[in-house]
């Protein structure tokens, strides 16, 4: 008995780790509904911010924020499937059919794919009109769906029903990190070999009433714009969307023959520990390490950071700081930039935004800039992509993938 | 000292969280007085509700009011319900 559990525990042991590769991928964005269309306006460097139009922009202090535009859900869904769905639950499976399709794999997803989306808040628009009925309308009765609606596991469901992906189907959710941990959890699970795909990413419809004023009341909103890194910065913009990537094993997307854009080599995450709202560089430097360690890499072998960089007077310091750490030296011949100029923050979505953001900058080898910037501060120093079309100097992943981490 | 001024010391003092406390006075600084980010947030809020005006605050910008002492407090929310 023991030598049979040794045996096995020998072939576990020794089997080569299964290298994790993304194949397909698929996002509903303030700057483009298709991945196309998403590309440009990051490179360019053009900001989604606009007037917000979703809720009356009478009763906010910051009036601005990125929202998806013309987002038709009656393009996308059936009225029955509809009145089922949060818009943070739509946005992931528009994303999600459009992944599966990129991969190629509308037909052979099935009972081992799992589906782990990140969202900060959930059906917050159902949240909001619900409420709403209730203490503003003094309404009796709330809609029947009210509760598959509003729950943060919502989206992954969906996108599971809707993919008929019978693997395991859950949400993460850890504030802004809650996309970045999903894809993590997904990365794992695929190269564990407990399941042969996954579907993963982070989805987001933050922009109501409710959210946007909680967000005022933390004083920590710009009026002006989102300048990540930039001495003018004034506090963060919110977002909304989503975006969502295929992961599967090298060995099975090259077996199908599929196109690979990337490999994900390693993950980390930490916890500070510390402050409920104020970040400490310790926390971030020791996520940041890990990945590395995870991936076998050493820190110089790093071309691009897309950093977390939401325009707040506190974070965009302490992540530069954080960075030093990690990275000595070789920090100043980092390529970094942060996506929130463009993009806004979508907190639980931001990170498989922004991973879909270093996914395309290794795929066309060319780091994006750091839109709104007008001058450098002495204390995040690290910012090189402040000018349009910086190019990087990460190694096209194609055919071969090569590691690369961000 | 006015009205105001003590009502408005009182609500600083109550959250002071140095372990030696000091008296609260006018040229207490939120600082010393063991004030952190949040604590200062929150007092802005207690302010906003209990005199009916909007402070314009904001943890990124120096642009609004500067909170450095309990005096900087008293003299905005002075100026704020005088032109409210």
């Amino acid at each position: 008995m023991s030598s049979r559990l040794s045996d096995s525990w020998c072939s576990r042991v020794s089997r080569t780790v299964p290298r994790v590769v993304i194949t397909g991928l698929g996002v509903v964005s303030p700057a483009g509904q298709s991945v196309g269309d998403f590309w440009p306006p990051i490179v360019a460097g053009d900001s989604a911010i606009r007037p917000i139009t979703l809720v009356p922009a009478e009763q906010l202090t910051s009036k601005i924020a990125a929202e998806v535009a013309d987002f038709d859900p009656s393009v996308h869904f059936d009225a029955k499937t509809l009145s089922l769905m949060d818009r943070f639950s739509q946005f992931a499976v528009v994303a999600a059919r459009q992944a599966i399709a990129d991969a190629g794999l509308e037909e052979q997803c099935g009972l081992a794919t799992a589906t782990i989306i990140g969202s900060g808040v959930g059906g917050q628009t159902t949240l909001d009109e619900s409420y709403k009925r209730l203490y503003g309308a003094n309404a009796t009765r709330l809609h029947p769906f009210t509760i598959p609606r509003l729950m943060l596991n919502a989206a992954a469901s969906h996108v599971s029903m809707d993919l008929r992906l019978g693997g395991p189907a859950f949400a993460v959710a850890s504030a802004c990190a809650s996309a970045t941990h999903a894809l993590g959890q997904a990365f794992r699970m695929v190269r564990d070999g407990d399941v042969e795909i996954a579907v993963s990413g982070g989805s987001e419809a933050c922009l109501t009433l409710g959210t946007l004023k909680a967000w005022e009341a933390l004083r920590v909103m710009s009026a002006d714009t989102c300048r990540p890194f930039s001495r003018e910065r004034s506090g963060m913009v919110l977002g909304e969307g989503a975006a969502i990537i295929v992961l599967e094993s090298l060995e099975g997307a090259r077996v199908r023959g599929a196109r690979i854009y990337a490999e994900i080599v390693g993950f980390g995450m930490s916890a500070d520990a510390g402050d409920i709202t104020l970040p400490d560089a310790n926390g971030a430097a020791r996520a940041m390490r890990a990945a590395l360690r995870d991936a076998r890499l050493e820190p110089d072998m790093v071309d691009y950071v897309n950093a977390h960089g939401t325009g707040t007077t506190v974070n965009d310091v302490v992540e530069t700081e954080a960075l030093h750490r990690v990275f000595g030296d070789h920090a100043r011949r980092l390529a970094v930039s942060s996506s929130k100029a463009v993009l806004g923050h979508s907190l639980g979505a931001a990170g498989a935004l922004e991973a879909l953001v270093t996914v395309l900058a290794i795929h066309h080898a060319l780091a994006p800039p750091t839109a709104n910037f007008l001058e450098a501060d002495p204390a995040c120093d690290l910012i090189t992509c402040p000018t349009k079309h910086a190019t990087c100097r990460s190694r096209p992943p194609c055919p071969t993938p090569s590691p690369s981490a961000a | 000292m006015s009205t105001m001024e003590n009502e408005i010391i009182g609500m600083i003092a109550k959250r002071v969280r140095s372990a030696a406390p000091a008296p609260v006075t006018l040229g207490s600084t939120l600082d010393e007085l063991g004030l952190e980010s949040l604590d200062v947030i929150e007092m802005a809020f207690d302010l906003e509700e209990r005199f009916n005006i909007e402070i314009p605050f904001n943890a990124n910008n120096s642009t609004g009011p500067a909170f450095k002492t309990v005096g900087d407090v008293v003299s905005v929310v002075r100026q704020l319900v005088q032109s409210g």
